[in-house]
């Protein structure tokens, strides 16, 4: 385990003392031995307590911590079987959004999501898991191909937001993520998102237009980066941590709010502690929801994913 | 929603320079653009565009309404629908509500859109428009409510739908609620095509973010007035990230037109003519008709039959086939 955010500190203080007994292994004298075992303790209790109780900021760095299970290292640990299906069929093949069919729990799935990519070379090939107009034309395509079949949709998603360079300006970004809500607003298989990390504004929303919008305990998901909001807000991006806090963009606080379906818990320290546990907890939210969604007639689930958007915000009236 | 992404925004507050050009008198504003000094009635009489360099002064929603409708036919409904604060959301300084407040005493709006009917050289439509002065033309609750009421009147009475965006992206006081007006606008355009009623866009200076992410680019015909910045990423966002710099006017109407992104860019002076031409173009279909797939089968098959003889036995063949190839 490594504690290497700024707020665990202490909890990497413990961990270093944990270590410097343990390197002992057969020598440890018979006190020490007890010391490991009270600090190990500590170091549960400790966590727990920190992790109870984290700030939006706190969730915030958690929610794009390196180590992070990512969408690929999901769908190795989730399915039994995966083909990565690649191209929009019209420009390119942007890797910022993987999918393809796998088998999930015994049954055919589609699984598309953002992928960040693990270490420098990894990040440039998959832009950082920012995506590119094609990338939501490969979603569509994916998503009308799941439709055809009658496979659920399973969208992962954890983004900083689709990519805003001019390059995308010219090939539409904005159109392609309009028409990937489109898709998804009437698309007759169930749909389940889940996001396991960032929720990025528009180019996260893209890809999670979903009868059911599951979130990992630690994720968040926002109208804007929080850098970005606090520059909009109060003109300095030094403000990133009040913004996270006042726009409400981690999972518990979406889910008090109402807006999401599920909090999928994370293992102690969060996901990037123990990737097996994370997705085993995933997958179980996901079945449960599957097998839910598989009993309603489709016609139904179209009308229900219409009512449960059409309801959203709230407003009143001026006397 | 401004987008986006990451680090840095295009949104609202950046734009709001004060009040764009309008000199300290008012006899006299200034073109923003290119500085020439304009009578302002002249200028009015033409319709706020320059008279030099035709820059497209930015209107407000009653403008807008004012100047593509029918004079007298605009109804405007849920007028009093306001905000509230569903985040409760702690500001450093002023609060949203008292933002809000602020906003509404300043702009003499309820909100940054307003929505109702109306007609177009005798035509009705529904309509919603956008205010870009109201805390940046931000997309809040009540600008995705208004947008969606106006669609859902277009079903209804069977309407073509028009809207007007102008927009610096998503409400950020508002969170993820706001993020999802982009879902629940687009859901209500699913429904609007489902019952093929057509829905015009026509997208005003400037326009970014979530708007342009969602609503803005679905229409069946999507117009925009020339020069307007159109954008999902405003260009100071790409600057930032890019680390380059754009000139002036590099992501605008022009540009996304010869990217394949608009249908048409379109002087003020002849907006109303060709709304009117779209309007009488794309007739609503008949409710029966589009409803009802078997009846409406039925009828077309008479329609077939006693246009058939008429045509020669050699279009009948291009059209594919005869009367077979139709009736498939
Ligand atoms: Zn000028």
């Amino acid at each position: 385990m490594v504690y290497d955010l700024e707020f665990e500190k202490p909890l990497a203080e413990l961990e270093k003392r944990i270590a410097s007994l343990q390197r002992k292994g057969e020598r440890l004298r018979p006190e020490e031995h007890v010391q490991l075992q009270e600090y190990e303790r500590e170091l549960r209790r400790r966590t727990e307590e920190i992790y109870r109780s984290l700030t939006a900021w706190q969730t915030v760095q958690v929610a794009r911590h390196k180590d992070r299970p990512y969408t690929a290292d999901f769908i190795h640990l989730m399915c039994e079987e995966f083909f990565e299906l690649h191209g929009d069929r019209r420009v390119g093949d942007d890797h910022a959004i993987i999918g393809g069919p796998a088998l999930f729990n015994g049954e055919t799935v589609m699984i598309i999501g953002h992928e960040k990519g693990r270490g420098m070379r990894e990040k440039m090939y998959h832009n950082n898991g920012m995506p590119h107009p094609e990338g939501y034309h490969k979603a569509i395509r994916l998503m009308e191909q799941a439709e055809k079949f009658g496979y659920p949709v399973i969208c992962l998603v954890d983004t900083q937001g689709a990519f805003p360079g001019l390059e995308d300006e010219e090939r539409g970004q904005g159109s392609a993520i309009a028409a990937s809500l489109y898709a998804m607003a009437r698309l007759r298989v169930p749909i389940i998102a889940a996001v396991i990390g960032e929720g990025g504004s528009g180019g996260a929303l893209a890809i999670s237009v979903a009868d059911r919008l599951l979130m990992l305990e630690y994720s968040i998901y926002t109208v804007a980066a929080p850098e970005a909001a606090a520059s909009i807000i109060w003109r300095d991006k030094v403000y990133a941590p009040q913004a996270a806090e006042a726009m409400r963009i981690s999972a518990r606080e979406l889910y008090a709010l109402g807006l999401i379906d599920e909090l999928v818990p994370e293992p102690l320290g969060g996901a990037h502690h123990n990737h097996r546990l994370a997705a085993e907890n995933l997958k179980t939210a996901l079945i449960h929801h599957l097998q839910e969604l598989r009993q309603i007639p489709v016609d139904r689930l179209v009308q229900m994913r219409y009512e449960k958007y059409r309801a959203v915000g709230p407003f009143g009236f001026a006397s | 929603m401004a987008k986006e992404a990451a680090g840095s925004s295009g949104g609202p507050q950046p734009e709001q320079r004060s009040g764009p050009g309008v000199a300290p008198d008012n006899l006299m504003v200034k073109c923003p653009k290119c500085k020439e000094i304009l009578y302002s009635r002249d200028w009015e009489k033409n319709l706020k565009v320059c008279s030099r360099c035709n820059y497209h002064f930015r209107l407000t929603a009653h403008e807008r309404v004012n100047l593509l409708l029918d004079p007298g036919s605009f109804v405007e409904l849920d007028a009093a629908m306001v905000s509230v604060d569903p985040l409760n959301f702690v500001s450093r300084s002023q609060s949203y509500a008292e933002k809000l407040q602020e906003e509404r005493a300043k702009v003499g709006l309820n909100e940054g859109a307003i929505r109702g009917y109306g007609t177009i050289e005798g035509l009705p439509l529904s309509l919603a428009v956008m205010d870009f002065r109201f805390i940046g033309g931000s997309m809040g609750s009540v600008v995705g409510e208004k947008v969606t009421r106006a669609i859902e009147l277009g079903l209804e009475r069977r309407w073509p739908v028009l809207v007007v965006s102008t927009s610096g992206g998503a409400r950020m006081q508002e969170g993820f609620y706001s993020l999802l007006q982009m879902a629940k606008t687009v859901a209500a355009l699913a429904r609007l095509s489902e019952a093929h009623i057509p829905y015009f866009s026509l997208i005003t200076d400037p326009t970014t973010g979530g708007v342009t992410a969602s609503f803005a680019m679905l229409g069946d015909v999507i117009l925009a007035e020339p020069g307007a910045l159109i954008a999902f990423a405003g260009p100071r966002v790409i600057e930032q990230f890019m680390h380059v710099k754009l000139p002036e006017g590099t992501v605008n109407s022009e540009f996304v037109l010869q990217h394949g992104m608009i249908d048409a860019v379109v002087h003020r002076r002849e907006l109303r003519a060709t709304l009117a031409r779209l309007l009488r173009l794309y007739k609503v279909p008949e409710a029966a008709r589009a409803q009802q797939p078997a009846s409406a089968t039925a009828q077309s098959q008479v329609e077939v039959a006693t246009l058939l003889p008429r045509q020669s036995s050699q279009s009948r063949a291009e059209v594919g086939g005869g009367q077979d190839g139709l009736r498939s």
